[in-house]
């Protein structure tokens, strides 16, 4: 009897003790969901914060106006401001009274031909700004001149509300720099938080599994240190949960093996020491001069391109020449020795990548793969450049085929068995021979 | 199914169960020189083990810093990865290319052909195409010389024109010079110092083509020749296909007269071609009729022809022309009904000879249609007497100043008395660029940049010219000849302006500079019509001339090769390692002797023999060549030099043979040294044995009846009646909705030449893999031409003759006299492809554009693919051929590697390649397209091949463009003459070839045995 009781005592007690658990376990895992839609919700709210803010900042202007600060933005801005201020060329402001329209246009369209036609004013503005020269824009006609001269009107009127350049934008990175950080925080904490979700769950299941479905009450004769010591003890000797632990450590240890391997060469985040300090937040962020202006080759070849001394010198012979990182670029030049920047996106040899098919082609933006550039101030790898992320966009990303003569029959065609829209797969994104060769 | 019941050898040493073949039959291949290693010892392979996991794992985890360095002030027009093309001239020893310049960030990394020439009309041969890889030859000097040490420039140039001052005769030799403007810089030179005299010889002389026409017309010129208005074209041992004159230009006029089409109103009609030679040439393989004679009878057959001519068309004629050979009365017929339209050739370099045959087409009527005299070519500039004069005066000790712009102790007959006698010479200059057999024996070497670095100008042909523009700045501290001369005469050194400046005076006649430099040529608007002229020449003297000329024993014939030329650019491994067009011979020059001459002399393949003429001997294996004539050898020029370099010193020189300008000798004394040793060839397989699956073939006649004549069209027996072998599949095919590239490749107009080979190599950085590895037919070469010897008899005939395996021992042997089919094979890129079902990995995929793709980084070398391709073309990559010691080619150097394709992978050991169909190209095309908004133009995309075809026998395009020119000739020849490569297995290739026509009288035999045994498979 005492021992078929001790039995049954120890039975309950088992029992009870797993119950104790899986009540202490339920109210936790409670409260831990309410914490995770808290922070989930709080994110989501950080993250819209961040979306209106830069929905804020587009231009509501239209027609003219819009194309030519595009166009001001990309071919002007490195060297002219809209207003009255000096950059490497004078400021635009009034330039439409200063010069008639005629001049302004064949300025435009080439600059050394106006002085080497003798011009007296044309002249004048050469010797003033050093002999600089204006690079040509042969290719503007009378819309584009219209629309940048419209867009340098409107940009010097003081009564246009929230200027696009200056204070805004100096101030927004820091606010999202500081938005991001607790972002990461947060995020951070909820992935944790959801594996601890997981990892109670499981073990809620397998205690209730354990317990059995007749679940007595619990001893009180036993205090409930010892309750929690019996019950480990019980746990620990049981075979189904000791496999378990042992199956799961394996597990573990062959993910993060295989994890491991999968990462060699991938070197995501290499941010390398540039033997210049070169910074593309100040660039590309703050004087959102446009990628290409550097980056020559970007629409039109395989290769980017590492901009040449001779492309920072058009804006440095004029702009902080005194700075130590610009004297680089000086000396480089003066002892002919070119600049040995550091290789940041390493494609192995094996695979052809050309800038040009995803630029212009594709109409892909810079940022797809190179993550926010414009606010790195040492550029970084943000994607993996793995073959499973390129196969990945791939899959998913649809072929830029608008107004592209080499698409429309294919398009047709894919419209004719295919609901959906045609994926770079479809057109054969996917064969090995698009890459390897 | 055709073909069950068959034995096929893997090649004739099977068939004759060679010593070497059964030692090795077990054994996959002939190993024999590789030292048997002693087997690795169990701690040895830990100890590497454990090593290598080490290292890999370290490799692994430490990402190499790469730099990325820019141009400090990058030129306008580079922009990194977008080649840049600029037109520019080869003219090497009187060799004549237009061409464009491929480069890549201001490196030369290919050449294509300029289609603006009216002259090449875009052709370049396998020598140009390799001339890029001769650019980055690591062997050639860094600087001036002095002996053998260094000199600074303006040293040499003081010593040397102190040395100029003190008079006595200058001579400024060198081999023919296109360039008007480099001969003004010598003549102001010579005006300088006046006892400066130029001597130009060529290594391969047409001397005797403008004695002949100086005493036939009165002008010592070479006329030229347009085989595109012949109608009957006659070859007397005149390579003009491959190595005669101006092989880039004949080419393509023999080719537009030998194609065809099945359309409803398409062409039917052929040249007929003869050929009377020595060897077998790319031109006699190509003839519809060969004959074969020995280098004496020359003259004989062009007395014999002309006088049957003359009998029948009224002319004067003469004795002699007594000779033995096939084909000549029908020669002569079908020449006097093609009077007119009928163009004789000669390759002979006795005055004799080119004055009978001068006279012949001046019965024909050629003056004025297809030859014409009054545009002469300056290919071959080169005096005989004039360079033998010199080489006197050298030995005489009348010379006190020579300088050399070419090789001459080298390539000249008496190359070795010159270079014995130059110690006589008190100054020597030479502008090679290696310190070759010349320039090692002179006192200064004042090395000349390679040609696409240099400025130049060409004039061709008279009144059409050429410019040369460098493409990339001085590799090494070179300088032009042309500068030279000039500093040495106290003029402006500057060449470039000089070169302008002679332009815009005497040759632009106020047309653009820039706009001439852009075409890279400058000709005359309209064609002016060929001048006629009446023939004034001595017919019986020449006869009487050509009476004296006896053979005498066995007789030999010294040729130029295809792919070496005169050994001017003898060190580039393309070129060596480049098969013979007809032996398949790589690396080294053969004695080639026929069978039936090898038996009575008692050799065989696989022996060297020692051949003594004149009391100069060499030794050479012996290469048994069918369609060689009894009685004769054949040996290539262009070999056995000493100082040209690491890839260039092999096989033997034959020039000193060479006696009065005459390309052959007498009584050559042969005797065997050795045996047992492997050719380097690239096949030994020579007859096709009746297997008309492969090569299809008829006659014009017979095409004219029935474009499908020859054609050899399988049918399947299946429970629903017969049916062809594309109508039952188990496969599920391909859906090509894009584009869907393939190839048709005529085979009526594929000479053999070779150029597509050289340009794939080119263009697809295949690697070289030197003499021993080709031995065991290791080639890496991405397209193979294929020849194939007709046997004696046909295949019903030989097989009802001699029963089975006595008739396929039969049809093993190739013809004394064959007929010869080149068919250039790569990868058929097969719709239904063999190689891709076996590939363990999936590394060769098809794309959904038709293409075979092959990709190298999953490849783990099983070679599945390999075994399983009917085709043979896949490679693979025995060893590392980069930055590998044992193969010290251009791959192993800095220097070398610059010519390698950024945009294609360089293979590695262990993984299988083969023909991408230039995927490169083809991507580079479609994105062009893309970025401007449209479809692909035709012709716009080419691959390699089919863009250096100098007939244009490779058509490459999309077979789903309806107007594409591949499209249409399939339109035209899927019911013709088009046909793929084994139809019966129903791979279903994107490759297509077009049937060989020849234009013969009668049946051909092989393709009416075929059309029979297709009904009982």
């Amino acid at each position: 009897m005492i021992e078929n009781n001790s039995s049954v005592v120890l039975q309950s007690e088992k029992v009870g003790i797993l119950h104790l658990y899986i009540n202490m376990i339920r109210k936790f895992y409670k409260s831990i969901l309410a914490l995770a839609v808290a922070v989930s919700i709080s994110v989501g709210y950080v993250a819209a914060q961040d979306s209106t803010s830069t929905a804020a900042a587009a231009p509501a202007g239209g027609g003219d106006v819009a194309k030519g600060e595009e166009l001001f933005k990309n071919n002007c801005a490195q060297c002219h401001a809209a207003t009255a201020e000096v950059v490497v060329g004078p400021g635009l402001a009034g330039i439409e009274e200063r010069r008639d329209y005629a001049w302004i246009k064949k300025w435009i369209n080439n600059p050394m031909g106006v002085v080497a036609s003798g011009d007296k004013y044309a002249n004048e503005l050469y010797n003033k700004f050093n002999k600089t020269q204006m690079t040509a824009f042969g290719a503007f006609g009378d819309a584009e001149v219209k629309a940048i001269l419209a867009y340098v009107k409107s940009a010097g009127a003081p009564a246009v509300a929230a200027p696009t350049g200056g204070s805004s934008t100096t101030t927004a990175p820091a606010e999202t720099g500081g938005g991001k950080f607790i972002n990461v925080i947060l995020v951070a904490l909820l992935v944790i938080m959801g594996l601890v979700l997981v990892a109670l769950l499981g073990i809620l299941q397998l205690l209730n599994k354990l317990s059995g479905a007749d679940a007595g009450s619990a001893d009180a004769s036993l205090s409930f240190g010892e309750k929690l010591q019996a019950g480990l003890k019980n746990v620990a000797a049981n075979k189904t949960v000791r496999s378990a632990i042992v199956w799961a450590f394996i597990l573990l240890a062959t993910k993060a093996t295989f994890d491991g391997m999968y990462g060699i060469g991938v070197h995501q985040g290499y941010a390398p020491k540039q033997p210049i300090a070169f910074s593309h937040k100040l660039h590309a962020g703050e004087m959102k001069i446009n990628c290409a202006y550097c980056h020559t080759g970007v629409y039109k070849g395989k290769q980017s391109g590492i901009p040449s001394a001779n492309i920072c010198m058009n804006c440095h012979n004029a702009i902080k020449r005194e700075s130590p990182e610009i004297q680089k670029i000086y000396t480089a030049i003066e002892t002919n020795k070119p600049i040995e920047w550091v290789r940041v996106h390493n494609l192995p040899d094996l695979a052809y990548f050309n800038h040009a098919q995803h630029t212009n082609v594709g109409g892909l933006e810079c940022k797809n793969c190179h993550g926010e550039i414009e606010k790195m101030e040492v550029v970084q790898q943000r994607s993996t450049l793995t073959m499973g992320w390129c196969i990945d966009c791939h899959r998913k990303t649809e072929v830029n085929g608008k107004d592209n003569g080499y698409y429309t029959k294919l398009m047709e065609a894919h419209k004719a068995v295919s609901k959906g829209a045609m994926k770079v797969q479809d057109n054969g994104g996917l064969e090995c021979a698009k890459c390897h060769y | 199914m055709e073909n069950t019941n068959k034995k096929y050898w893997k090649g004739v040493e099977e068939l004759k169960n060679d010593i070497g073949f059964v030692k090795n039959a077990n054994r996959e291949f002939n190993l024999d020189d590789i030292e048997t290693v002693e087997p690795t010892h169990r701690r040895d392979f830990l100890k590497v083990l454990g090593f290598s996991v080490a290292a890999v794992s370290l490799a692994a985890c430490d990402a190499p810093v790469r730099k990325a360095i820019p141009y400090l002030n990058k030129p306008e027009s580079v922009e990194p990865g977008i080649p840049n093309w600029y037109a520019s001239t080869y003219s090497e020893g009187g060799e004549y290319c237009s061409i464009l310049v491929k480069t890549r960030e201001g490196r030369p990394i290919k050449i294509e052909g300029n289609k603006l020439s009216s002259i090449t009309k875009g052709a370049v041969n396998a020598r140009v195409h390799a001339s890029v890889l001769s650019l980055y030859d690591n062997e050639k000097l860094k600087g001036p010389k002095k002996g053998s040490s260094d000199i600074k420039w303006e040293e040499l140039d003081k010593e040397i024109v102190a040395a100029l001052a003190k008079g006595g005769n200058i001579r400024i030799v060198s081999n023919t010079i296109l360039s008007p403007t480099t001969k003004k810089v010598i003549a102001d030179f010579a005006a300088k110092y006046p006892t400066a005299k130029h001597i130009t010889y060529d290594a391969n002389s047409s001397y005797a083509i403008v004695q002949a026409n100086a005493e036939s017309f009165g002008q010592a010129v070479i006329p030229s020749y347009d085989f595109s208005k012949a109608n009957v074209i006659v070859g007397i041992n005149a390579d003009f296909l491959g190595t005669w004159i101006a092989p880039n230009t004949f080419a393509g006029q023999w080719a537009a007269t030998r194609k065809l089409s099945s359309g409803k109103n398409g062409k039917r009609t052929m040249s007929r071609h003869y050929q009377f030679e020595t060897g077998l040439t790319i031109t006699g393989a190509s003839a519809d009729y060969r004959g074969m004679i020995k280098p004496s009878q020359e003259g004989a057959v062009a007395l014999a022809l002309y006088n049957k001519v003359a009998a029948a068309l009224g002319g004067k004629t003469t004795t002699g022309g007594a000779v033995e050979t096939q084909n000549l009365d029908k020669c002569a017929k079908d020449l006097i009904a093609a009077k007119g339209a009928a163009l004789v050739v000669s390759g002979s370099n006795d005055p004799a000879v080119q004055t009978i045959v001068n006279a012949l087409n001046s019965l024909l009527g050629s003056y004025g249609t297809t030859i014409d005299l009054g545009t002469p070519v300056n290919y071959r500039q080169g005096n005989d007497a004039e360079m033998t004069a010199f080489i006197n005066e050298v030995k005489g000790g009348q010379v006190s100043t020579v300088i050399f712009l070419s090789n001459p102790v080298y390539d000249h007959p008496r190359g070795a008395e010159l270079g014995e006698a130059l110690s006589k010479v008190a100054t020597s200059v030479s502008f090679a660029d290696r310190a070759d057999e010349t320039a090692s024996k002179c006192k200064y070497i004042a090395p000349a940049p390679h040609y696409l670095e240099s400025w130049n100008d060409a004039e061709p042909k008279k009144g059409f010219f050429s410019l040369t523009q460098p493409t990339i700045s001085l590799i090494f501290d070179t300088r032009q000849p042309q500068s030279s001369l000039l500093t040495w005469a106290g003029l402006n050194s500057d060449y470039h302006a000089y070169l302008k400046s002679n332009w815009s005076k005497n040759i632009l006649s106020g047309k653009s500079w820039v706009q001439a430099l852009h075409d890279g040529v400058y000709e005359p608007a309209a064609g002016a019509t060929a001048s006629g002229a009446s023939f004034a020449g001595n017919v019986d003297a020449a006869a009487a001339s050509i009476a004296k000329v006896k053979g005498a024993g066995i007789e030999v014939s010294i040729f130029e090769s295809v792919a070496i030329g005169t050994g001017l650019q003898a060190n580039n491994p393309w070129l060596q390692e480049m098969p013979d067009p007809i032996s398949k011979v790589t690396w080294e020059n053969t004695i080639a002797v026929s069978q039936k001459t090898a038996t009575e002399l008692g050799i065989a393949q696989g022996d060297w023999a020692k051949v003594t003429v004149g009391g100069k001997s060499i030794e050479l294996p012996v290469l048994i060549q069918p369609g060689q004539a009894n009685g004769t050898i054949s040996v290539a020029l262009g070999y056995g030099r000493t100082a040209a370099g690491k890839a260039g010193n092999t096989g033997e020189n034959v020039f000193p043979w060479i006696t009065n300008g005459q390309y052959f000798a007498n009584d050559a004394k042969i005797e065997k040294t050795k045996d047992g040793y492997t050719l380097a060839q690239t096949q030994t397989q020579n007859t096709i044995m009746g297997r008309t699956a492969v090569v299809q073939e008829s006659v014009l006649g017979e095409y004219v009846k029935d474009v499908k004549a020859g054609r050899f069209e399988p049918k399947i027996e299946t429970s629903e009646g017969e049916k062809t072998p594309y109508q039952i599949t188990l496969w599920n095919g391909h859906e090509k909705k894009n584009h869907s590239w393939g190839m048709v490749i005529d085979l009526n107009s594929c000479t053999g030449c070779g150029s597509c080979l050289v340009s794939c190599q080119a263009e697809n950085n295949v690697a070289v893999v030197g003499k021993a590895e080709v031995a065991r037919a290791r080639e890496m070469h991405w397209i193979r031409i294929d020849r194939y010897y007709s046997s004696e008899m046909g295949h019903d005939e030989a097989l009802a003759e001699k029963g089975i395996i006595g008739g396929y021992r039969e049809l093993e042997i190739a013809a004394e006299n064959p007929e010869v089919v080149f068919q250039p094979m790569m990868c058929q890129h097969c719709s239904n492809a063999p190689c891709e079902t076996v590939c363990p990995v999936l590394a060769t995929t098809h794309s959904s554009e038709g293409l075979n793709q092959m990709t190298y980084n999953r490849c783990i070398g099983t070679r599945y693919c390999a075994n399983n391709c009917p085709y043979k073309v896949r490679r693979f990559n025995w060893f590392k051929y980069f930055e590998n010691d044992n193969f010290d080619y251009h791959m192993n150097s800095d220097l070398g590697r610059m010519v390698l394709n950024p945009d294609v992978t360089v293979r590695s050991r262990g993984v299988i390649e083969k023909c991408s169909m230039c995927v490169q190209r083809i991507q580079a095309g479609k994105l062009t397209a893309k970025k401007e908004r449209r479809r692909p133009i035709d012709g716009e995309i080419q691959t390699a091949c089919s863009q250096s075809c100098p007939t244009n026998a490779i058509t490459f395009g999309d077979m789903l463009d309806e107007n594409s020119e591949i499209s249409k000739t399939l339109a035209v020849e899927k019911e013709g003459r088009a046909f793929n490569v084994l139809e019966e297995i129903n791979v279903q290739p994107q490759m297509s070839y077009l049937t060989k026509i020849r234009n013969k009288d009668g049946v051909a035999k092989a393709a009416h045995a075929e059309k029979k045994e297709a009904h009982h498979s």
